[in-house]
């Protein structure tokens, strides 16, 4: 279906009118102008200026010539292109698919519709009066094409603007003029030079003649007579094929893309800033809600405050980049809250974004509070244990047992610690343990037990300073009957190093022979 | 993104004292301390000096956060695994332990253990010199300490002190220790001797320092506090108060 708002920027003008002066405004006879080159120029004019000689096209001066009293008022073609594109998009109540004509037309897809309408006669009835509510003027047409439509819509004469699907559009149409294909206003002067004027003597160069011969050899001269022209607004051939329905014609359908838009209808109006900042603080949480799910981060965001007494306040932003953040949202308004003269109070708060940019989910956000306040004990611990290992992350805990390796065990970092028996406070333990003890070469025992020189990774060292012993026997409930015990002595030597050592048995104790001397721990 | 001030920057603020002492209220989040890898003075002195920055940090109530300590595989070839029951006592229940294969894990958990805010401190002991631990790591580690506002303590077991931009670098080795009042041949208190050789807002110095049952001081004369030298082991409680003969006499 093709619609044409035949007066579009006429109707408009009239509109922008208060309902009770379109009487003297009708009467009045006006012309739209455009600023041109060779001064103002006309682009439309109402019934009375139209009556009074005024044409698209003139010149203004030309026109004031005609009639001297020939209003003028600038044309807006910007505000009819954004009023065509909304019309379009209420155009989908008649189908669900619907492209601009610009620059005052409409098409709609009602394939498979009408029905629903009753039938295509009541289905353009109500175009005719749904356009007639909103005063737009305005013509109709269906067809199976959309060219066919909208030559039906610009061109029809009689009272049918409906090519049904079996008609033959070559013999409907064959008395519009060839203007009704859509073309270029050259290509219109080259065809009338060509004094081809309507729509049969062309399409009877296309195919449905008497003389196939004749006819092939005319439409091969139209051919190349138009072969450099690839666009179908400056090819009439290609115009009538569309037209028929032998080409395809894509078209670009016009999308709404709602707004985000969140609000609250408040029960008891808000006179209060404090009540007001929660509502924002929700507002924004909705809006990065429904952005989220757009997958878009907002760049502009109106907010709107209505007031008891009618009144609407208004609050825009602008971000630097999309954002989806609901605390910078609500601290960027609450900067801007601070002139807000409640009145009475507010009962209705709205926000738009009404310009929103794609922002893909990330989780940056995550890593930022990590870094601004650092992890948590559990996060560290599992960060550290998936990198080296679940056994490399461990903590020490007391053991049941005298023997200093089997004192300490190590358990995971965040399981209970089994309660223990604490050690005696004078044992004096060193700092650290090797994990396995050393074993140490004496170069000189005193008669009493203890190394006087040992020599310990290569070093001889002399004891200067010794306690001990400390005697810790084996454990003979877990250990063979042959294990010897250990005597432990800290040691002191000469540069002040301070070690564990022991000598594992006892000459004559009948376990083995002479005794063995280790290293076990560090003191600090 | 607003950035809070570095916490270095905060410190470097205040007056600084020339002279370094224990119990400076301003301590650095990065310190290095190289040690002998045959001895456990370098622990000892990390943990004495982290026991004092979280005493005089000024919090009243004891701190119960965990320490970490890091260890790559040959610090601990070299100089084993901490001992429970050596360690000072408040330190006992609260210590997590990170055996790291390589250098690079443990600067990679020296690292995430800065970046954790349940933590007090963290101290790493790190043999050799390896690769991974270049002036660009260290600077690394520096940056994270200061802005999460961890302290590390990084033991150098036999390393030579390259470029590193630790705020103070100790050169640390075991002293003769004073002899105990009951038992004078044997080993005493922990001391080691201390050459702080780069700070940046103390001047460079060497002391003997001693661990006196948890409190980090300064010994001055070896030989003068022989016999004022603590026992080890204090199995009896200090005298407070008046004496029961001042008591009788009343």
């Amino acid at each position: 279906m093709s619609v044409w708002l035949a007066r579009l920027s006429v109707d408009r003008w009239r509109l922008s009118h208060a309902p009770e002066a379109r009487a003297a405004a009708d009467a009045a006879p006006t012309a739209l102008i455009l600023e041109t080159a060779h001064g103002p120029r006309i682009t439309a004019a109402n019934p009375a200026g139209i009556a009074a000689g005024a044409r698209a096209g003139m010149l203004l001066a030309d026109a004031r010539a005609l009639c001297p009293d020939l209003v003028a008022v600038p044309a807006d073609p910007a505000g009819d292109l954004a009023a065509l594109e909304k019309l379009a998009l209420w155009a989908q109540r008649w189908g669900p698919w619907s492209a601009l004509d610009p620059p005052d037309g409409v098409l709609v897809d009602v394939t498979g519709v009408a029905h629903l309408f009753g039938g295509e006669e009541a289905l353009l009835a109500d175009v005719g009066r749904a356009f007639a509510q909103r005063g737009l003027t305005v013509r109709a047409a269906l067809a199976p094409t959309a060219g066919a439509a909208w030559a039906l819509a610009h061109h029809h004469a009689g009272a049918r603007a409906i090519l049904a699907p079996g008609d033959d559009p070559l013999r409907l149409l064959a008395d519009l003029p060839v203007a009704a294909l859509r073309l270029d206003d050259d290509v219109l002067t080259v065809l009338r030079r060509l004094g081809i004027k309507r729509l049969g003597e062309l399409a009877g160069v296309s195919g449905a003649g008497a003389d196939p011969a004749q006819e092939a050899a005319a439409r091969d001269a139209l051919r190349r007579r138009f072969r450099n022209r690839h666009s179908p607004a400056a090819n009439p051939l290609l115009r009538l094929d569309q037209l028929l329905g032998r080409v395809p014609e894509p078209l670009l359908p016009v999308i709404d893309r709602p707004v985000p838009m969140v609000q609250r209808r408040l029960m008891e109006p808000l006179r209060h800033r404090t009540p007001l900042d929660t509502v924002v603080a929700d507002l924004a949480a909705d809006m990065v809600r429904a952005l989220e799910a757009r997958g878009e981060g907002a760049r502009r965001l109106e907010l709107a405050l209505w007031r008891v007494d009618g009144e609407v306040l208004q609050r825009r932003i602008e971000l630097a980049a999309a954002t989806r953040e609901a605390a910078h949202i609500t601290r960027l308004f609450a900067a801007r809250l601070d002139d807000v003269d409640a009145g009475f109070g507010i009962e209705m708060v709205q926000m738009r974004a009404s310009w929103s940019e794609p922002l893909h989910l990330s989780q940056a956000d995550l890593d930022a509070a990590a870094e601004d306040h650092g992890t948590a004990l559990a996060a560290c611990i599992d960060r550290l244990t998936v990198r080296l290992g679940p056994r490399a992350v461990t903590r020490p805990v007391p053991r049941a047992s005298h023997i200093p390796e089997r004192a300490q065990g190590w358990q995971p970092p965040l399981a209970p610690v089994p309660p223990a028996q604490s050690q005696l406070a004078f044992h004096t333990r060193p700092l650290k343990l090797l994990d396995r003890p050393e074993p140490i070469a004496v170069l000189h025992a005193a008669p009493d037990g203890v190394p006087q020189r040992f020599r310990w990774r290569g070093t001889v060292r002399e004891v200067l300073r010794v306690e001990g012993p400390e005697r810790i026997a084996p454990e003979w409930w877990r250990e063979r009957s042959s294990t010897r015990l250990r005597d432990y002595y800290r040691i002191e030597d000469e540069a002040g190093r301070r070690y564990w050592i022991y000598r594992q048995g006892i000459i004559g104790d009948g376990r083995g022979g002479v005794p063995d001397w280790f290293l076990q721990g560090l003191y600090a | 993104m607003f950035s809070k001030p570095s916490p270095a920057r905060v410190l470097s603020r205040a007056a600084p004292e020339p002279r370094w002492r224990p119990g400076l209220p301003a301590q650095p989040f990065h310190s290095e301390i190289f040690a002998p890898g045959g001895e456990a003075s370098g622990a000892g002195l990390a943990l004495a000096l982290a026991r004092d920055a979280l005493l005089s940090a000024a919090e009243e109530d004891a701190d119960t956060r965990q320490v970490l300590w890091v260890q790559d595989a040959k610090a601990i070839r070299l100089g084993g695994r901490p001992c429970l029951v050596g360690l000072p006592s408040d330190l006992r229940h609260r210590l997590i332990h990170v055996a790291a294969a390589t250098p690079e894990d443990a600067l990679f958990a020296l690292e995430e253990g800065m970046k954790c805010r349940d933590l007090s401190c963290v101290i790493g002991e790190i043999a050799g010199n390896p690769k991974a631990l270049s002036f660009t790591a260290s600077r690394r580690l520096s940056l994270t300490a200061e802005r999460h506002g961890v302290r590390l303590w990084l033991v150098r077991l036999d390393a030579e002190p390259e470029l590193s931009s630790a705020r103070m670098r100790w050169q640390a080795r075991a002293a003769p220790s004073p002899a105990p009042r009951w038992n004078a041949a044997a080993p005493g208190t922990a001391t080691w001797h201390a050459e702080l050789f780069r700070a940046r807002t103390h001047a460079p110095g060497e002391w003997m320092l001693s661990d006196d049952t948890g409190t980090l001081r300064i010994r001055r004369d070896p030989d003068a506090d022989v016999l004022a030298a603590p026992d080890h082991v204090r199995l009896a409680r200090e005298t407070v108060g008046r004496s029961l003969a001042a008591v009788a006499r009343a």
